[in-house]
Parts: structure tokens; sequence; C-alpha cells
């Protein structure tokens, strides 16, 4: 080879450098080149308490885009979805401001706290990016915090208790009863204390005690002591994350036998907690065990996938990805405003149960069934299937929006 | 006083033995090699990890053997390959080690079991309460204790009853005094980060039967440990026994009293007060190398 065409290994190193160095320091202008492709950005806890719940969210949206590009992708263009650690509130707005501005996503997605749902919110209406909330349940963001590029696939506060308290009334645990109740001392043990109070003063009962729980308390048998001393109907337990998981591990430990209950439930709680300890009456969203074919094809489709069954926060990721792609692909847009537009109309949806769901365009609040689940005990056939759920709530002669807050409950003023 | 205070009192006494098995552990691996160890807590994970993993094949009795064995071996591997390279360096670079393998050893059992937590139940032959008249307990904790007891009396004897322990209290005392008579104090420091990462990994199990288990189960414990050694005092075995049990019945005695949100406070306060009027901790010993 001519000496003129030798490229020395320092020179070419040198190179090399150069080049990434472009790539580190404007990624845009590549990210920009390539419009064969629309982008979602999704954020949630990764670590941290709720860190195990966010690891479902990312395997569902994973599948969802999945079956989403399998199907043709969104306008002809393969779907993509860039993923965050959305850590705490102040990160999550930094890492979605990024996420707007720098890889243009065409929607976000994600979050399981409240706090950064509003701080990610406050992105999507500046940068007019629309946004759907899984896992946030604090009845501020569908009120007082509301706004025009937030939507919510995950039920609110009021939903819960509303869902839950129906079974605990059929029960007769409500009507001149005492409840001892533990709240984890946070915005949404706060927010949730106060639907709770609401709810149970209009409707016969009283609190024998109302205990706030630190976050980071793991040994209950304290509380568990001034149960048993207190003697109440029933316990109502809004705890966070890993804390329900703590507590049914040691109720069951110290052999209380006083009903439970909770307004704030997750089911990897309760495959945590397992099935000689997994007991109460809890709300969710959605469980896998709903007898309903895109439950069952999705149940199949996550278990074939992860080893494991989706949990009720992998439910809210999957839905909010495959409505994004469904609108965008009805409307054959991304625009934020036609989306909008569509979806305060009353667009219906498969949200995998019994009826079709939508977005109430007072609050963006999307109105679909709950469930409530209780334990079955040491008969369960797996590690997976220890609860029995109640039918749909509301029934179906109800209207979906008789479990939501109402005007006057949680006023929201779309900005 | 009141059953439900006392009550109270038996469970803080349960938190600090809680808090012994894990500070008893820092404090050794700290006293004679000079080691912060801030990967202790993630030794504790592993230890409930492996409960689960071996629970359905030896049953909890087994694992109760077998899982602090394993954390043990994996203790000493870890003294071999790495710790004994900074016993006479500068504290701040163990730290910054350990503090680094506690990061990876989260990270590792969340790629290999998922950051869901995991579920453990009592076994059922652990399972019921003891009832003295109005006192309730939980059968398991009794047992815990127990257990708990037995080893901090074992390890007693050990330091105070045999050759090894003479060894390994003039090492913490003066190494090269140790090392000018002619023995070499490499197998005692193995054997001791042994025995140190195994209680820790002994608490695991015990623990996850009653706690909730997932990668991050470490941190939850490792401050409090580390406070309970900052008020027992470094190289007493007795100062860090007091402290860990002083720490569980003041925390259980505030809750009785009323105040639990005080709970975790007063700990601290209790460090604080410590280090103002004792700053070599309750029943710390005058260690040359640290003056």
């Amino acid at each position: 080879m001519s000496k003129d065409f030798t490229l020395s290994r320092r020179a070419a190193l040198g190179g090399a450098v150069a080049a990434g160095a472009v790539i580190i320091a404007k990624p845009s202008v590549i990210l920009a080149q390539t419009s064969d492709v629309i982008r979602f950005g999704h954020l949630t806890p990764r670590t941290g308490f709720l860190g195990p719940l966010g690891e479902y969210g990312v395997m569902a949206a994973d599948l969802a885009v999945e079956e989403i590009n399998a199907a043709g992708g969104v306008l002809g263009r393969k779907l993509e979805i860039l993923k965050e650690d959305s850590v705490n509130p102040q990160t999550a707005s930094t890492k979605a401001e990024r996420m707007v501005e720098r890889d243009k996503v065409a929607a976000i997605i994600g979050e399981i706290s409240s706090a950064s749902c509003l701080t990610i919110a406050q992105v999507a209406q500046r940068t007019k990016t629309l946004y759907i909330n899984t896992g946030g349940n604090s009845d501020a963001l569908r009120g007082a915090n509301c706004n025009k590029y937030m939507f919510h696939v995950e039920s609110q506060n009021s939903m819960y208790v509303k869902t839950c308290g129906r079974s605990l009334m059929a029960q007769g645990l409500v009507q001149g009863k005492k409840w001892f109740s533990l709240t984890a001392d946070y915005a949404f043990g706060h927010d949730l204390l106060k639907v709770a109070k609401r709810f149970m003063e209009g409707a016969g009962g009283q609190f024998a005690a109302d205990k706030l729980v630190p976050t980071d308390l793991t040994d209950f048998s304290a509380l568990l002591l001034e149960i048993r001393n207190a003697r109440p109907d029933l316990v109502i337990a809004n705890l966070a994350g890993n804390q329900i998981t703590n507590f049914l591990k040691q109720y069951s430990e110290f052999g209380l036998q006083f009903p439970v209950g909770g307004f704030g439930f997750d089911t990897a709680l309760a495959w945590a907690a397992g099935k000689e300890n997994f007991i109460g009456t809890w709300p969710v969203v959605w469980h896998h065990l709903i007898d309903t074919p895109n439950t069952k094809k999705f149940v199949a489709a996550f278990t074939a996938k992860y080893r494991k069954p989706p949990e009720n926060q992998a439910w809210g990721d999957y839905l909010a990805v495959k409505i994004f792609a469904q609108s965008m692909n009805e409307l054959k847009s991304t625009d934020s405003a036609k989306i909008i537009e569509h979806w305060e109309k009353g667009a219906k949806f498969d949200v995998m149960k019994t009826r079709e769901g939508y977005f109430r365009a007072r609050d963006h609040q999307m109105m679909h069934e709950m469930f409530t689940v209780s334990g079955v005990g040491a008969k369960a056939p797996n590690q997976w299937d220890i609860f029995a759920a109640s039918p749909a709530v509301p029934a179906a002669n109800e209207s979906l929006e008789v479990i939501a807050s109402t005007a006057e409950e949680n006023e929201c003023k779309m900005a | 006083m009141s059953t439900l205070f006392l009550q109270h009192l038996a469970n803080g006494l349960l938190d600090g033995t809680y808090y012994l098995l894990i500070a008893l552990g820092l404090s050794l691996i700290f006293s004679l090699g000079g080691i912060v160890n801030l990967a202790h807590g993630a030794f504790y994970a592993v230890g409930a990890y492996l409960t689960v993993l071996l629970g359905p094949h030896i049953g909890f009795g087994g694992a109760l053997f077998v899982s602090p064995l394993l954390v043990a071996l994996l203790g000493v591997a870890f003294e071999r390959l790495l710790f004994q390279r900074f016993y006479r360096s500068d504290p701040i670079l163990s730290l910054l080690l350990t503090f680094g393998l506690a990061l990876v050893a989260e990270q590792t059992l969340r790629m290999i079991f998922g950051a869901p937590p995991l579920s453990y139940s009592i076994p059922s032959w652990l399972r019921g309460q003891i009832f003295l008249g109005d006192f309730i307990y939980s059968r398991y904790r009794a047992t815990l204790l127990l257990i708990a007891a037995t080893c901090v009396a074992l390890i007693w004897l050990l330091l105070n009853r045999t050759a090894f322990g003479r060894v390994v209290k003039a090492g913490v005392q003066n190494p090269d005094m140790v090392g000018a008579l002619g023995i070499s104090l490499s197998p005692y420091m193995m054997t001791v980060a042994g025995i140190g990462i195994g209680l820790a990994g002994l608490a695991g199990v015990l623990l996850a039967p009653i706690y909730s288990i997932h990668p991050a189960m470490g941190q939850d414990i490792i401050t409090p440990a580390f406070v309970v050694v900052v008020i027992g005092g470094l190289g007493s075995f007795w100062g860090v026994v007091v402290a860990a049990l002083l720490v569980g019945l003041v925390k259980g005695a505030t809750i009785g009293l009323g105040y639990p949100q005080w709970a975790t406070a007063v700990i601290y306060l209790m460090m604080l007060l410590v280090l103002l009027f004792r700053p070599r901790g309750l029943f710390g010993e005058r260690i040359q190398r640290f003056e």
C-alpha cells in the first residue's frame, strides 16, 4: 500500500474519538434525522420503594411496543420507546424535558409517584406534549392540579375508596363500626386518608384510631399490639409499597383476627406476602384473573415473555402505550390538540375489562370498572392466583362515574 | 407498668437483637481490619434471598444453617480478594470500595431475582403466639431472640475463652506486636470476616419470614447498625451488645409512651448525645491505631 493512504493508528483513534464526541455532544443531530420512527417517552420509578412496581410498568410497555410494531407500527412508522428511571420529582421533570426537547417524543407515559406525575405534567403543559399517568393516584392531580395535557388511566384515590368501600359496606364493616387506620405519612397517604374519612363519615362509621406511619417503618409489631388492645371492627392499612407486605406478614405472625382492608393496593404486594399471609379486602384497577379475552391474551403474552403474570401496574403502562398508538393511527396524526379533542369527545377504548372505558372530559380521568380482591388462603393453586375477585364495580346497570369523585368533591379547572 | 408497655419493650428488645446481629459483624471487621464495611447490608440481603432459594428444598431449618454458611464463605472470598488489600490503607478507600460493592450487590440481586419483592412465610412449625396472661408475643420472634442470644454467647466464648480470641484481641490493639511475636494475622482476619458476614447472613435468614425481601433491603438496616456501633464504641464486644439492646429498648419505650413518630429520631438523638459526651462510645476502648 502506498504511504499516502496509510492511516496511522493514532490518527484513526483521534478520528474515532472526534466522531464519538460529536455523537455525545449532539445526539439530537442524529435522532432528528431518523424520521422513520415515532418515539414515546416512558418515565417511572425503577429504584427506591416504588421501583418493584415500576419494573412491571417497564416490562409491559416493552411488550406493548413489540406488539404494535408487529402489527405495523404507528402511522406506518416503527414505534420506539425511551425508558428512564424517574427517581424523584425533580429528576422526572428534567428527564421529561429532555425527552421532549432533545429526543422529540410524541408522548410521555408512566409514573407511580403522584409528586412526579405533577412535575411531568407541568413539562407536558409547557411543551404541549401529551402525558398519560399510569400509576399516580392522588385526587389532586385530577382536581386542583389538573391540566389539559395530562390524562389518567390509573384510577384516582376516590375510585379506590368507593370501590373498596362498597365491598366493606356489603360485609357490614362500615355503619356503626370502629376502624383502626394506619396511613403512610406522605402525600399519597394523606390524600387517601382525606378521601377515606369523607367516605367513612358519610357512611356512619367512626375511627377508633388514626395513626400516621413513617414510610421507612418496617416493623409493625408495636402497632399490631395497639390494634390488638383497641379491638377494632376493621383495620384499614393505607400504606405504601413494601409496607403493605411487611404489615400483612406480621399481622399473620401475631395471629390477629380482625378483618383487614385498605384503599391503595397492588397485586405484587399480595404476591410478596404469600398465600399464607395475604388476607383482607383490597381494591385493584385490574388483575390478571379477569375473565375477558383481551386480559387472557395480555396475561398469556406477558407470562410467555417474562415467566410471571402481569401486575396491575403492568396493565396501566401497557394500556397507555396501546391507547396512544390506536388513537394516533385512527386520527392519522400525532398532533396533541387533535388527540385531546378526540379523547374529550368520549372515544371508547377496550380496557381489557367487561365494559369499555373512556376519558372523562372534565378531569381527564379514565372511567372504567374496578375490582376488589380478597385472599383465598392456603388453598390457592399456585403463588400467583392467591386471591378471588369481586364482580366489576360499578355494576353493569350503573354509570361508570358513580365511583369517581364529583365536581364538588374535586374541582378541576383546565388551564 | 401496663402490659402494653411491656410488650413494646419486648418488641424493642427484638429490634435490638436484629441490630445486634448486623452491628457485631461490622464492629469485628472494623476493629481488626479497619474496614468500614458498607456492603454489610448487602450480605444480609443475600442471606434472605438464599433462604427463599433454598427453603423449598431443604426447609427453613436447613436454610437456617446452610444460608449463613454460604454467606460466610462469600465473605471469606471477598476478604481474600478485596478487603485484605485495604487493611493498611486510608479507611476512606475501603469505604469507597464497600460502598461500590453494596451498589453492585443490590443491582446483581435485582438482575437475578427481579425488582419485585419475593415472598417467604414463617414455617408452620414456628407459627403461633405465646400468651402469658395479657401478654402476647409471636412464637417466631421468641425463637429468633433465642437463636440470636445463642450466637452472641458463642461469639463471646470464642473471643474470650479460646486462643483464637486472644490473638484477635491482641490484633485489634496492636497488630505490629502480634506480627513481631511471629503470628500471622491473615488467617484470623479471614475468619473474623467470615464470622461477621455470616452473622449478617443469619440476620437475613431470620428476618426473611417477617420482612419484605427486596434487592434494597440491605439499605434499611445498615444505618441503624452503624449507629449501634458508634454508640457502643469500637472494639468493645459488650459495647455493641449493650448499645444494640439499649437502642432497641429506648425505641420500644418511646413507642410505648405514645410517641411512635419519634421512634427513629430517638436513635440518632442517642448517637448525638454519646458523641458529645463520650466520643469513643459507651464502652469504646482506646485503640492505638485509631488515635
